[in-house]
Order: C-alpha cells, then sequence, then structure tokens
C-alpha cells in the first residue's frame, strides 16, 4: 500500500448528509474482478446525465474543482453497502484525504488498507471549511499525518484526531496481512486449542460442489 | 467474576492477540463468501503468494448476481459470468465449498447460512457484505467486511479489529397483531436514525424480540447494520437451540447438547453493561413505511407524507428535500394514498419460509391490482423455494398474479435483470431504499412482508391490521 505521510491539494465540498456506498459505486459497476480504473464511476448518477455526458450542475464537475484531491463531505460519509469499490473509486479519481463529521463504519475502514486518510472534525469546522471552500476561488489544504494538522490556503490551521495504530498503518504503507502473519505461531496456537463454538460438521447430505457445475 | 455481555464473552473467546494501544487480533470461525466481493481478494492472495488457510471454515455461494428464471440457460451478462467464473475458479483451486447457482442448496449468502447451520451462536461470522448483521440473531458475533478484509481472512482467519461499543435495545412489551419483525427494526431505525449504531454492536432483548421466531431475529438483525450498526445480535435461547437441532452443518447427538448447553450460557449475564442503554414500547408499533431514500426516512402507514419544513436542522431539512423530489412525492399526502407500480418479496431481510407463508396468507384466493406492472416473490434459498412448493404456497402466489422465481439477490440490488425502471415506485421487503438501489431513478418503499403482500392486492398501501392477519 502507498504510504501516506503529508498532502496538499484541492478541496472540493459535498455538501449532501448520509452519502451511501451505493451512490458512491452503483451496482453495474460490482462486477469487475479488478480494483482498477473505478474513479470514472465515482458518483456515476449524480455526476453524470444520460449518455455519459457530465452533468454540469455537480459538483465535482465544477472547473473550479477540477484536480481536487480532498473532499469534503457532511456526516455520515460512506454508510450503506461494505463494497470497497467505493473507496476504490475514491482513490482512483485522485482523492488522498475525505474529511467529514462522521464515516459509516465498514467505508472508514476500508479506506485505511487503501491509503486514502478519512479525517473526522467537529461539525463546526466542516461548517467553517465548507464555507470557506464555497467562498475562496481555490481552497487548498496541506494535510500533515505526521503532525496530525491541516492547513489551509489562508494561513489557518486546526488539528485532528486519529487512532495511533490507524496512523502508523498509513505513514508506513503497512500490509495487514504481513502484519497479521507475524503472529501465526499464535493462530495455529489458538486454533490447537480446544474452542467451544468451532466444531465443524461436514454431512454429506449438503449439496456442496467444489468445481463449477456449470 | 464481573457480569459480561453476550458481545464481550464472544469478544473475548476469539482473541489471538492483544496488545496495548492496538487493535485486537480476532479470530473468526466462518467466513462466508459471495461473488460479487471476492474476486479481487482471491487476485491479490494470489499476487502476493499466499494461501488460503483454512477452506474448511470458508462457503462459497452465488446469489448477487444469478438469473432468477431460467437458470438452465446460458447467461448472456458477460460481466456476471465472469464473476461465476471467477468464483468457481478461485473454489476449484483453494478446496472451498461452493454453492453454485444449480446447486439445491444454493441462496442467498445470509439466508443459507443458518438454514444449513453453518451459522451458529457464539461464533464469529464475517462476509463481504454488509447485512451480515442477520447472523448476529443466533448470538453469533456477524458483521460486514471489505474485499480487503476478505483477503485477510482468507490468508490468515483472523481480522485485525478494534473493539465496538455495545448498544441494549429492549423492545418492551407484546407485539401487536399485524407487526413484524420488520416493523420493529424500521421503527428502532425511525427513532435512532440511521447512524446512532456506528462504532456499536446492538443487542436487541425484551418480550418482543423473546416473543419472535429465528426468522424474525434474522429480518431485526439484519437491518442493523441501516442503524450504523456493523452488527447486531440476539442471546441464544430455546428458540435458537430448537431451530439448529437437525440442521446439516450443526453437532449431533451429545455433541449437541454440549453445544446447545454451552450456547445458553452465552446470553448476557444480569448486571452486564453496556455503553448505552434503550427503552422503546413495542406496543406502540404500527406497520411501517420508508417514504425517503434512507432506512431512517420512515412513518406508520396511519400518517402522512412529512414536510421539509418540519425538519429544524439544515442538513436534515434539505436531505429530506431532496428524498421527496427524487420519490416524487408531495408533502401530506397520506402514506395510503401511494399507489404502486411494482411489489418485491425477497432479499436477505424476507425471503425465508415465514415471510413467504404470512404473504402467502394474505393473498390465497385473491388478485393482485390491475394497476400493478409486475409483482415479484423471490425465495431465498432453493431450500425454502422446495419447501414452500411443497406446502402450495407457489401457487398461491401464481393464482393471484405473482411471479415466482429461483433463490438469488434478485430486485433488491439489481445485479441481475430485476430491475425497478426509472419513476416507477415499488414496495420491497429488502432492507435499503438509497436512490439507485433497485435501479436507477426506481422509488423503493419499505415495508414488511404482509404489508407489501396487502399493497400488491390494494396497488397502493394498506394499513394491515384492517385485514385478517396474525402478525406472524
Amino acid at each position: 500500500m502507498k504510504p501516506f505521510s503529508k498532502h496538499s491539494g484541492l478541496l472540493v465540498p459535498l455538501d449532501r448528509v448520509n452519502v451511501d456506498t451505493d451512490q458512491m459505486v452503483p451496482k453495474q459497476f460490482l462486477k469487475a474482478l479488478t480494483r482498477a480504473g473505478f474513479g470514472k464511476n465515482l458518483f456515476y448518477d449524480w455526476r453524470y446525465l444520460p449518455g455519459e455526458i457530465p452533468n454540469p450542475e455537480f459538483v465535482l464537475n465544477l472547473p473550479r474543482y477540477r484536480g481536487a484531491s480532498i473532499l469534503l463531505a457532511r456526516h455520515n460519509f460512506g454508510c450503506g453497502s461494505s463494497r470497497e469499490h467505493a473507496v476504490w473509486a475514491v482513490m482512483d479519481y485522485g482523492f488522498r484525504v475525505v474529511i467529514a463529521p462522521s464515516f459509516g463504519d465498514i467505508f472508514y475502514n476500508n479506506c485505511f488498507k487503501n491509503g486514502v486518510l478519512p479525517i473526522r472534525l467537529p461539525e463546526s469546522e466542516i461548517d467553517e471549511m465548507f464555507r470557506a471552500a464555497k467562498e475562496a476561488g481555490s481552497y487548498r489544504l496541506t494535510v500533515d499525518l505526521e503532525s496530525q494538522s491541516i492547513t489551509d490556503s489562508q494561513g489557518r490551521s486546526i488539528g485532528f484526531e486519529i487512532d495511533p495504530s490507524r496512523r502508523e498503518v498509513l505513514l508506513q504503507g503497512l500490509d495487514d496481512i504481513g502484519v497479521t502473519l507475524r503472529h501465526e505461531e499464535r493462530i495455529t496456537q489458538f486454533e490447537n486449542r480446544a474452542h467451544p463454538s468451532a466444531p465443524l460438521y461436514d454431512p454429506a447430505s449438503v449439496d456442496v460442489r467444489i468445481t463449477s457445475g456449470q | 467474576m464481573t457480569p459480561r455481555t453476550l458481545f464481550e464473552k464472544i469478544w473475548e473467546s476469539h482473541l489471538v492477540h492483544e496488545e496495548a494501544g492496538q487493535p485486537s487480533l480476532l479470530y473468526i470461525d466462518r467466513h462466508l463468501i459471495h461473488e460479487g466481493t471476492s474476486p479481487q481478494a482471491f487476485a491479490g492472495l494470489k499476487e502476493a503468494g499466499r494461501k488460503v488457510r483454512r477452506p474448511d471454515l470458508t462457503f462459497a455461494v452465488m446469489d448477487h448476481s444469478v438469473p432468477t428464471v431460467h437458470r438452465e440457460l446460458p447467461i448472456l451478462d458477460a460481466d456476471a459470468m465472469g464473476q461465476f467464473e471467477a468464483l468457481a475458479r478461485n473454489c476449484r483451486e483453494t478446496g472451498v465449498r461452493l454453492f453454485d447457482m444449480n446447486s439445491r442448496n444454493q441462496g442467498i449468502v445470509h439466508v443459507i447460512g443458518p438454514e444449513l447451520g453453518i451459522t451458529q451462536p457464539g461464533q464469529t461470522i464475517v462476509c463481504g457484505d454488509s447485512h451480515t448483521s442477520t447472523h448476529g440473531a443466533f448470538g453469533a458475533l456477524a458483521f460486514g467486511i471489505g474485499t480487503s478484509e476478505v483477503e485477510h481472512v482468507l490468508a490468515t482467519q483472523c481480522l485485525v479489529q478494534f473493539k465496538s461499543q455495545t448498544m441494549l435495545i429492549r423492545m418492551n412489551g407484546r407485539r401487536p397483531r399485524g407487526i413484524t419483525a420488520k416493523d420493529l427494526v424500521l421503527y428502532i431505525i425511525g427513532r435512532l436514525g440511521i447512524a446512532a449504531g456506528t462504532g456499536y454492536v446492538f443487542e436487541y432483548a425484551g418480550e418482543a424480540i423473546r416473543g419472535l421466531s429465528m426468522e424474525g431475529r434474522m429480518t431485526l438483525c439484519n437491518m442493523s447494520i441501516e442503524g450504523g450498526a456493523r452488527a447486531g445480535m440476539v442471546a441464544p435461547d430455546d428458540t435458537t437451540v430448537s431451530y439448529l437441532e437437525g440442521r446439516p452443518f450443526v453437532p449431533r447427538g451429545k455433541d449437541f447438547q454440549v453445544a446447545a448447553d454451552h450456547w445458553k450460557s452465552l446470553a448476557s449475564d444480569t448486571g452486564a453493561r453496556y455503553d448505552r442503554e434503550l427503552d422503546l414500547d413495542a406496543t406502540q408499533v404500527v406497520p411501517q413505511v420508508t417514504w425517503g431514500t434512507n432506512p431512517g426516512m420512515v412513518t406508520g402507514v396511519t400518517n402522512r407524507v412529512p414536510d421539509p419544513g418540519s425538519f429544524t436542522e439544515n442538513g436534515d431539512r434539505k436531505a429530506v428535500e431532496s428524498a421527496l423530489e427524487y420519490m416524487g412525492l408531495i408533502p401530506g399526502t397520506p402514506i395510503v394514498d401511494i399507489p404502486l407500480d411494482r411489489v418485491f418479496i425477497g432479499s436477505c431481510t424476507n425471503s425465508r419460509l415465514e415471510d413467504l407463508r404470512m404473504a402467502a396468507r394474505l393473498v390465497a384466493g385473491k388478485h393482485i391490482s390491475a394497476h400493478l406492472k409486475q409483482a415479484l416473490v423471490v425465495p431465498g434459498s432453493r431450500v425454502v423455494k422446495a419447501q414452500a412448493e411443497a406446502e402450495g404456497l407457489d401457487r398461491i402466489f401464481t393464482d393471484a398474479g405473482f411471479e415466482w422465481r429461483d433463490a438469488g439477490c434478485s430486485m433488491c440490488i439489481g445485479m441481475n435483470d430485476d430491475r425497478l425502471p426509472s419513476g416507477e415506485r415499488c414496495a420491497s421487503t429488502s432492507n435499503r431504499n438509497f436512490e439507485g438501489r433497485q435501479g436507477k431513478g426506481g422509488r423503493t418503499h419499505l415495508v414488511s412482508p404482509i404489508m407489501a403482500a396487502a399493497a400488491a392486492l390494494a396497488g397502493h398501501f394498506v394499513d394491515v391490521r384492517e385485514m385478517n392477519v396474525d402478525g406472524e
């Protein structure tokens, strides 16, 4: 995973509460077999008119926000479906940071697996950023994960909270699985222990196929 | 010993490793996978040269994109076919059991897990699907994960997890006639909002919950994620134990007795502490109908479409305005005056035998409204389908003008051909009324199976309590 330490970029404000992951990547794009190329599908139904013509009214399509790499959103961003495609789309579009008062749990988790930094800020700070983004011609932020601070193009600086272990994962771009596999001996020990909820009966009566029945 | 909650008991018994200031390493007992969110996980595994650690604890099924008609014919959707082939190939290469679309045990992942007894109390269960919360009905800790976590579980049979907070939701009093588990959970979400459960695991308790069958508890826990909670649970009791006895993957004989005793010991201890507790009165619940574009935008069938002006918070007011515009609804319209184009009875929320039975009882000998374009019944699994057919439910539905389909996720998510056309309005027993969920531009109203059945007969919503129903 690409490490994250510091990022400077243009901010785009998406002024909607409860944006769900169905909105971020609609169902028809969930049949892909790879993680690549989802950026063009991000916010598909809002972003395009019939015929995939960019909707000139949707905020991501406004010329002043072209090239934005920081997404500002409202509360409960990324709620709903667990589809990681939503984060792949955010990432592939070019966003490295998403700022909101709160996030859906699964989306929030998924961000850290893909080098996207989700930042929770108090509602009042978010309101202030929305105001600044709408007023300023080009509202840019520098997000420093090391020092847990955000500085805007007007020189204003604020801090943000993040769990130290999650911060470490992003700073180092850690491979989660590799880290877990350092505990392989412990996992094996756990498996060898009498474990009351794990008995597995494998009955002959069930129509299980290991090869395709096509 | 300090009294512990059901959640704490399961959490503590699955800790592989703990370190101060770090998330915990949690063992996963059952990993369910499907064609939609697993291909990239298997690809990642292969790329890193890793193996599936416990194929014996991993179960795969095709459900999201499967056709619900003519499964014997070639599949023309090349992308869906690519998913099916990838899952079959990945299972073949790694030794994971697959219930493919032609297996007689195929069905929606959250229907077949419990049905086969793969789901058991006290387990940790994950799946790359947010409605994995369904399995919490058995007193398991079950939650949805992203594809990277699917890969993590395939490789390690563990997950790195932060401990959630706990919220006890007590539904006091008896569930009134005509009120189902679906109404209870929609009512809860309407009261709490769709983000109240963020960071929490719900435990449902109280007389109205105890009185629910396992099917009802699954409906309830299924929608925990719609309240923001990754997991919802109900303590195992005699209802749980008798549901599981004799199911294919459940221990038998003496082993079953040992397991059953263990399961019942998992219930939260008296005096166990939760981070939040909430008391609601089940006797006050009326049949619920959503009017907006998330499950918290819900009201009683006796009410009207709300006025955005009645919402005080600015963000909420804007969200309500935008929802009503999308839904094509005028504030003040009585819910029972909303006309429908389609009805969908199905999904991991409401497609089990009990759901189909209660809907069938209501439509028996009657016919759906001539104004409807389509009424679909999609059983949650092929086993449910076979049982329903043995009872003659398929004939009741088809005689009443419903289409009787093969098992899958179908019009809940519209990844196959079962989609709600733009601008059309559907009474649906599914779980999400998000914009475009059932089809781009489609307008979804979430209801219980009996409310859907009654609406199909009338062509608009009706208060099911005015009909001859027993509430089950």
